[in-house]
C-alpha cells in the first residue's frame, strides 16, 4: 500500500513536472480528429457514419503514440533494474505506471471528447453513453501499448515498431468501441460493447502486466 | 520421456535427427499433394453452383488451416523457449513464421480469387478473412521484433512474449471480428455453397490437407536445420560437417 502510493506519486509528479509531455497525445489526438473531416467532407449526414471510426482510430493512435517512451527514461537512468530488484512484483509497479500514465491522458482525452463531439457531428444526448466506452477503451489501448512499450524498451527505434506490434491485438477494443459508439448515436445505450470493453479492459489489466513484467525482464538482461 | 526432451533441446542431436525424418515426411508429401491435386482437378466433380470455381478450396482451405495451425505451433515452441530457456525452442518458432506467414497470405490470395467470380470483387470484409488478414499482421509484429533486437537471444525471447500475447487475443479478435460483420452485412455473402460436401470431393481435399501439413513440416524442420546451423557456426561440431 505505502509502495503503491510511492509509486503514484512519484509518476504523477513527474507527469505534472513536465506538463507538456503530457498534452502532446492530447493535441494528437484533436488534430487527428479534426483533419479528417477536411480530408473527406464537410457535410453532416456523411461526418455522422464517420464519426466513431475517427474517434476510435483517433484515440488508438494517441494512445499508442503516447505510450512510446512510457518505461524507456527509468529504463536508461537505471530505475527499472532497481524497480526490478524490489520486493514489490515488477508486475504491478508496471502497471501502476500504466495506470498513472493513463490518468494523464486518457482520462484527458475522455474529458476533451464532448468538445471533438460537436464538429464531428455526434449528438449531444449520446454523450454520456460514448463517454462511458471512452473509459475502459482507452485503458485497453493503454494496457496493451504498455505491453508493446515494455518489449521495446531497450530498442533506439522502436517508434513506428510500437503500432505494428500492438494495433492487430487492439482490433477488439476498436470494434467494440466504434460499434458502441455508434449504437449511442442512434439512441440505444450499448450494453454490451459496454461489458466487452470492460471485459477488454480487465484482462489487460489481470495479464498484462504479466506480460509486461516478462517483457522488461528481458530488456534488463 | 525427460531424457528425450533434454537430448531434443541438443542443436547436433536435432540437426542429425531432423535430417533423418525429412526424407520421410518430405517425399509422402509430394506424393500426396500430386495425389490431391490430380483428385482435385481431374475426377471430383465440378460443383452444381460454382462449376469449376470451386476447386481453388483445395489450396484455399490447406492454406488456412496451417496459418493458424503455424501460429499456435509458434506460440507453443515460444512458450517452451521462454519456459526451458531452450534455444532450439526459439530456433523452431521462428522457422514456423515466416511459413505460417507465408500460408496466410496464399490463403488471403486464394480467398480474394475465389472471390472475385463468386462475389464478384476480390476483397470483401467477410470475417474469416479479415480474421486471416490481422493475423498476417500478428505474423508480421512478430517478425519485426525478433529482427529489431541486436542481441539475438533477447529478440527470441521478446517475440516469445509477444506470440504470447497474441495467442489469448486470437480468440478474441476472431469472435470481435465475426460479431462486427454479422452487423455490417447480410450473411448470405458469407455462407457461400457448402452443402454436405460429396466424397467425391472430399477425399480429395483430405489428401490435400495431410499433404500440406506434412509439407509444412517438412519446411519447417529445414528451415530450423538451418538456422541451428547458422547459430551454431562457431561450434565444433558444426566445423566438423
Amino acid at each position: 500500500m505505502k509502495a503503491t502510493r510511492a509509486l503514484l506519486r512519484r509518476d504523477l509528479l513527474l507527469a505534472w513536472r513536465r506538463v507538456g509531455d503530457a498534452l502532446n497525445p492530447l493535441m494528437f489526438f484533436t488534430m487527428v480528429a479534426l483533419v479528417f473531416p477536411l480530408a473527406v467532407t464537410p457535410e453532416a449526414a456523411f461526418m455522422q457514419k464517420l464519426a466513431p471510426g475517427i474517434l476510435w482510430v483517433a484515440a488508438l493512435l494517441a494512445s499508442l503514440i503516447g505510450l512510446g517512451g512510457l518505461f524507456t527514461p527509468d529504463y536508461l537512468d537505471g530505475t527499472l533494474e532497481q524497480q526490478a530488484l524490489s520486493p514489490v512484483p515488477l508486475g504491478y509497479i508496471a502497471l501502476l505506471r500504466v495506470l498513472s500514465h493513463w490518468m494523464v491522458t486518457g482520462l484527458p482525452l475522455v474529458i476533451l471528447t464532448p468538445v471533438i463531439a460537436v464538429p464531428l457531428g455526434i449528438p449531444g444526448q449520446s454523450l454520456p453513453a460514448i463517454l462511458l466506452l471512452l473509459l475502459p477503451g482507452t485503458l485497453a489501448f493503454s494496457l496493451l501499448g504498455a505491453i508493446g512499450a515494455a518489449l521495446t524498451v531497450s530498442l533506439r527505434s522502436h517508434g513506428l515498431l510500437l503500432p505494428v506490434l500492438v494495433l492487430p491485438l487492439a482490433v477488439p477494443v476498436l470494434i467494440f468501441g466504434a460499434r458502441g459508439t455508434l449504437l449511442a448515436m442512434g439512441g440505444d445505450w450499448p450494453t454490451g460493447p459496454l461489458y466487452m470493453l470492460a471485459f477488454l479492459a480487465a484482462l489487460g489489466a489481470s495479464l498484462g502486466p504479466l506480460a509486461m513484467a516478462g517483457a522488461l525482464r528481458i530488456s534488463l538482461d | 520421456m525427460w531424457k528425450w526432451f533434454h537430448q531434443l533441446a541438443s542443436p547436433p542431436h536435432y540437426y542429425r535427427m531432423a535430417g533423418a525424418i525429412i526424407p520421410w515426411t518430405g517425399w509422402p508429401a509430394l506424393l500426396l499433394i500430386i495425389i490431391g491435386a490430380v483428385g482435385g482437378l481431374y475426377l471430383a466433380p465440378p460443383d452444381y453452383q460454382q462449376g469449376d470455381a470451386f476447386r481453388i478450396i483445395y489450396v484455399h482451405v490447406p492454406s488456412a488451416w496451417l496459418s493458424m495451425f503455424g501460429y499456435v505451433v509458434m506460440a507453443t515452441a515460444a512458450a517452451i523457449g521462454l519456459i526451458w530457456r531452450m534455444k532450439l525452442a526459439h530456433v523452431a518458432a521462428n522457422a514456423v513464421a515466416p511459413l505460417g506467414a507465408s500460408f496466410t497470405a496464399l490463403a488471403l490470395a486464394t480467398g480474394s480469387i475465389w472471390g472475385r467470380p463468386m462475389w464478384g470483387t476480390w476483397w470483401v470484409w467477410d470475417a474469416r478473412l479479415t480474421s486471416e488478414l490481422i493475423l498476417l499482421f500478428l505474423y508480421f509484429g512478430y517478425m519485426a521484433l525478433n529482427r529489431a533486437f541486436e542481441d539475438r537471444k533477447q529478440g527470441d525471447r521478446a517475440s516469445a512474449v509477444l506470440a504470447l500475447v497474441g495467442v489469448v487475443n486470437v480468440p478474441i479478435i476472431h469472435y470481435s471480428v465475426e460479431w462486427w460483420n454479422t452487423l455490417h452485412q447480410p450473411a448470405t455473402i458469407t455462407k457461400f455453397g457448402k452443402p454436405s460436401i460429396t466424397v467425391d470431393m472430399l477425399w480429395p481435399l483430405l489428401v490435400m490437407f495431410l499433404g500440406f501439413t506434412l509439407f509444412f513440416i517438412t519446411v519447417a524442420l529445414q528451415r530450423a536445420r538451418a538456422e541451428t546451423l547458422e547459430r551454431e557456426r562457431r561450434s565444433a561440431w558444426v566445423k566438423e560437417l
